[in-house]
């Protein structure tokens, strides 16, 4: 989807995500992040409304106090100067499915009305038509994260879609039907140009609930592969503030490695 | 009694430094499974080259993840079976070489196991306690067990909180022939310290039959012994030391050097294109006769570039006995 239908004039489709996931993070105590707009959102959370927050890092990084932004989940700066960095046993182990994870981050190819993920193939996983990255680590961070935060970029009905080509990352709907008891409520918040869809908890789609200024009810249902539940009442995201823009343009990316 | 002027007489210790010529053609053969871990730091990439000098065929790779040095030895034709939970070009973009062989079949098929990073920290856990297999709270309603025999459920012997037994998902130990790492240092007799990410070696190492260390620096005793926690590996698990400087990049080494990000950018458009691919390997791999080469081809201008400046760590007391 193109930047056009969003309003908030000289502000880029990443300076808005990154803004809006970041005002989602309030009071939340642990974050599991990766590069790129979730470290934007966190970083801005961290000097907005959420200034006790620790990111963790899928490379064992916690607390890290870098001197550059980094690169990657493994760059040196995170490394020198952090005060923890935890073998991956420890990380996947104790962090995560031992329950100290707060808000997971995770993007995706694709994702379904119940926040079940595709990360592996577009098409048939024997032969697929696109051969995507894969898990990584988003099966543990759906599974044992509180909640799940996801962001995307693209919002347009093959990407928002009825039926996943490939459940790579189940949530928990999923996982219950089968016996498996994961700890997390799976995907609470989907932030993406068009607006953000919520979700309460296990058993329940997820509903639009607020659009981004210029953004119409109708747009976001047609860019959706689904017939997307709306809320009786949808907001109109706040845009970004003269100090949010100030605070990620100025102290979080002021190279603008990640805001394009 | 106790000599107390001076520590205990050292036991006798096996060198087993050597080449890594010497090591590839000891420890990696045809058909092998092959072990090569380093999460995005540490990337045992000189080992991977020189597997690929040596035509090694018909190789598995268990990998987490499979980045650049995997889509190399694709290309070079020694891998016909990857086991991994992320294969991508870090978050640089794509490995156009395994896409080619996973999406084409194209030049061959590659058989592809395809699990999650704790799924295969677990296998790695089974694999190094010689366990039957490992249990982990992931899978459940995934696709994944469905393309993946590997990944089976079991219920719990023991009741859940709730009284009422559990389902939960297991994976095997792997085991692999051989396991390489690489570090920043370690002793004549592969005691091998690592400092920053520390990752999934140590487990990989122990759960494997041999393992090659691959090192920045080889370093008298004392040096290893004056920090024993720095030690993530000891020597009773190692079968063969090899210094290489630099023989992470494009990776880094903590300390030593930065990562090289402009490559890890460069590769996706260089493996997109066989061909590119195909005349890279020919000048930087088989055009070079080892690593040492393949730096100094590289340049100490280009070294310069990835140059790190000092943030020693504080020294500890660990005391000894008046």
């Amino acid at each position: 989807m193109s930047t056009d239908l969003t309003t908030t004039p000289g502000v880029t489709s990443s300076e808005l995500l990154a803004v809006v996931a970041s005002r989602e993070l309030a009071a939340r105590r642990t974050v599991f992040a990766g590069i790129g707009l979730p470290t934007l959102a966190a970083s801005l959370a961290h000097l907005t409304v959420a200034p006790q927050l620790e990111i963790v890092y899928e490379s064992g990084v916690c607390g890290a106090h870098p001197s550059h932004l980094p690169e990657t989940i493994a760059d040196a700066v995170l490394i020198t100067g952090a005060e923890a960095v935890l073998s991956m046993p420890a990380l996947f182990g104790y962090v995560l499915q031992g329950g100290h994870i707060d808000v997971g981050f995770l993007g995706a190819a694709q994702i379904d009305k119940w926040g079940n993920l595709n990360t592996s193939v577009i098409g048939d996983w024997e032969a697929p038509k696109v051969r995507l990255p894969g898990s990584g680590g988003a099966i543990e961070v759906m599974a044992n994260s509180r909640e799940v935060f996801v962001v995307m970029r693209r919002h347009d009905p093959r990407s928002f879609t009825e039926e996943l080509d490939f459940c790579t990352t189940p949530g928990p709907d999923r996982a219950r039907e089968e016996g498996v008891r994961p700890l997390g409520t799976g995907v609470t918040r989907v932030i993406t140009e068009l607006g953000i869809m919520a979700r309460a908890g296990v058993g329940e789609e997820l509903t639009l609930v607020a659009v981004h200024p210029g953004v119409t009810v109708g747009q976001v249902r047609e860019n959706t592969g689904w017939d997307l539940a709306v809320a009786d009442t949808v907001e109109t995201v706040r845009p970004p503030s003269d100090d949010e823009l100030r605070l990620l343009r100025e102290d979080v990316d002021p190279d603008r490695v990640y805001l394009r | 009694m106790w000599d107390r002027s001076t520590p205990r007489t050292p036991r006798s210790t096996v060198d087993k430094t050597m080449t890594m010529r010497e090591a590839i053609s000891s420890f990696v053969h045809d058909g092998d499974t092959v072990s090569l871990e380093g999460f995005t730091h540490l990337i045992p990439t000189a080992a991977g080259h020189e597997i690929i000098r040596q035509g090694r065929r018909d190789l598995t790779v268990v990998r987490m993840t499979a980045d650049i040095v995997v889509d190399q030895m694709l290309a070079a034709g020694c891998v016909t079976r990857l086991v991994s939970s992320f294969v991508g070009n870090s978050s640089a973009g794509s490995l156009g070489e395994l896409r080619r062989r996973v999406e084409k079949a194209d030049p061959a098929p590659l058989v592809f196991e395809e699990y999650s990073h704790y799924g295969m920290i677990c296998r790695y856990l089974a694999g190094a306690q010689r366990l039957p297999f490992y249990p982990l709270r992931s899978y459940g309603g995934s696709d994944l067990p469905t393309v993946n025999e590997g990944l089976r459920k079991v219920t719990s012997p023991y009741p859940g909180p709730d009284g009422e037994p559990e389902q939960v998902y297991v994976v095997p130990p792997v085991n692999p022939d051989v396991t390489i790492i690489h570090a920043q240092r370690a002793d004549r007799s592969g005691n091998t310290q690592i400092w920053g990410l520390t990752g999934v070696q140590a487990e990989a190492v122990y759960a494997a039959d041999k393992a090659v260390v691959v090192v920045e620096e080889i370093v008298e005793d004392e040096v290893v012994r004056s920090d024993p926690n720095r030690t993530v590996i000891p020597s009773h698990a190692v079968d063969a030391v090899v210094a290489c400087p630099r023989g992470a990049h494009p990776s880094f080494a903590q300390g030593y050097y930065d990562r090289d990000n402009a490559f890890y950018r460069a590769w996706s458009g260089i493996s997109k294109d066989r061909d590119r691919l195909q005349e890279w390997l020919k000048e930087w791999v088989y055009g070079t006769a080892d690593h040492a080469e393949y730096v100094s081809k590289l340049g100490e201008e280009f070294w310069d570039s990835l140059a790190v400046g000092e943030a020693m760590s504080l020294p500890v007391n660990y005391g000894r006995r008046l």
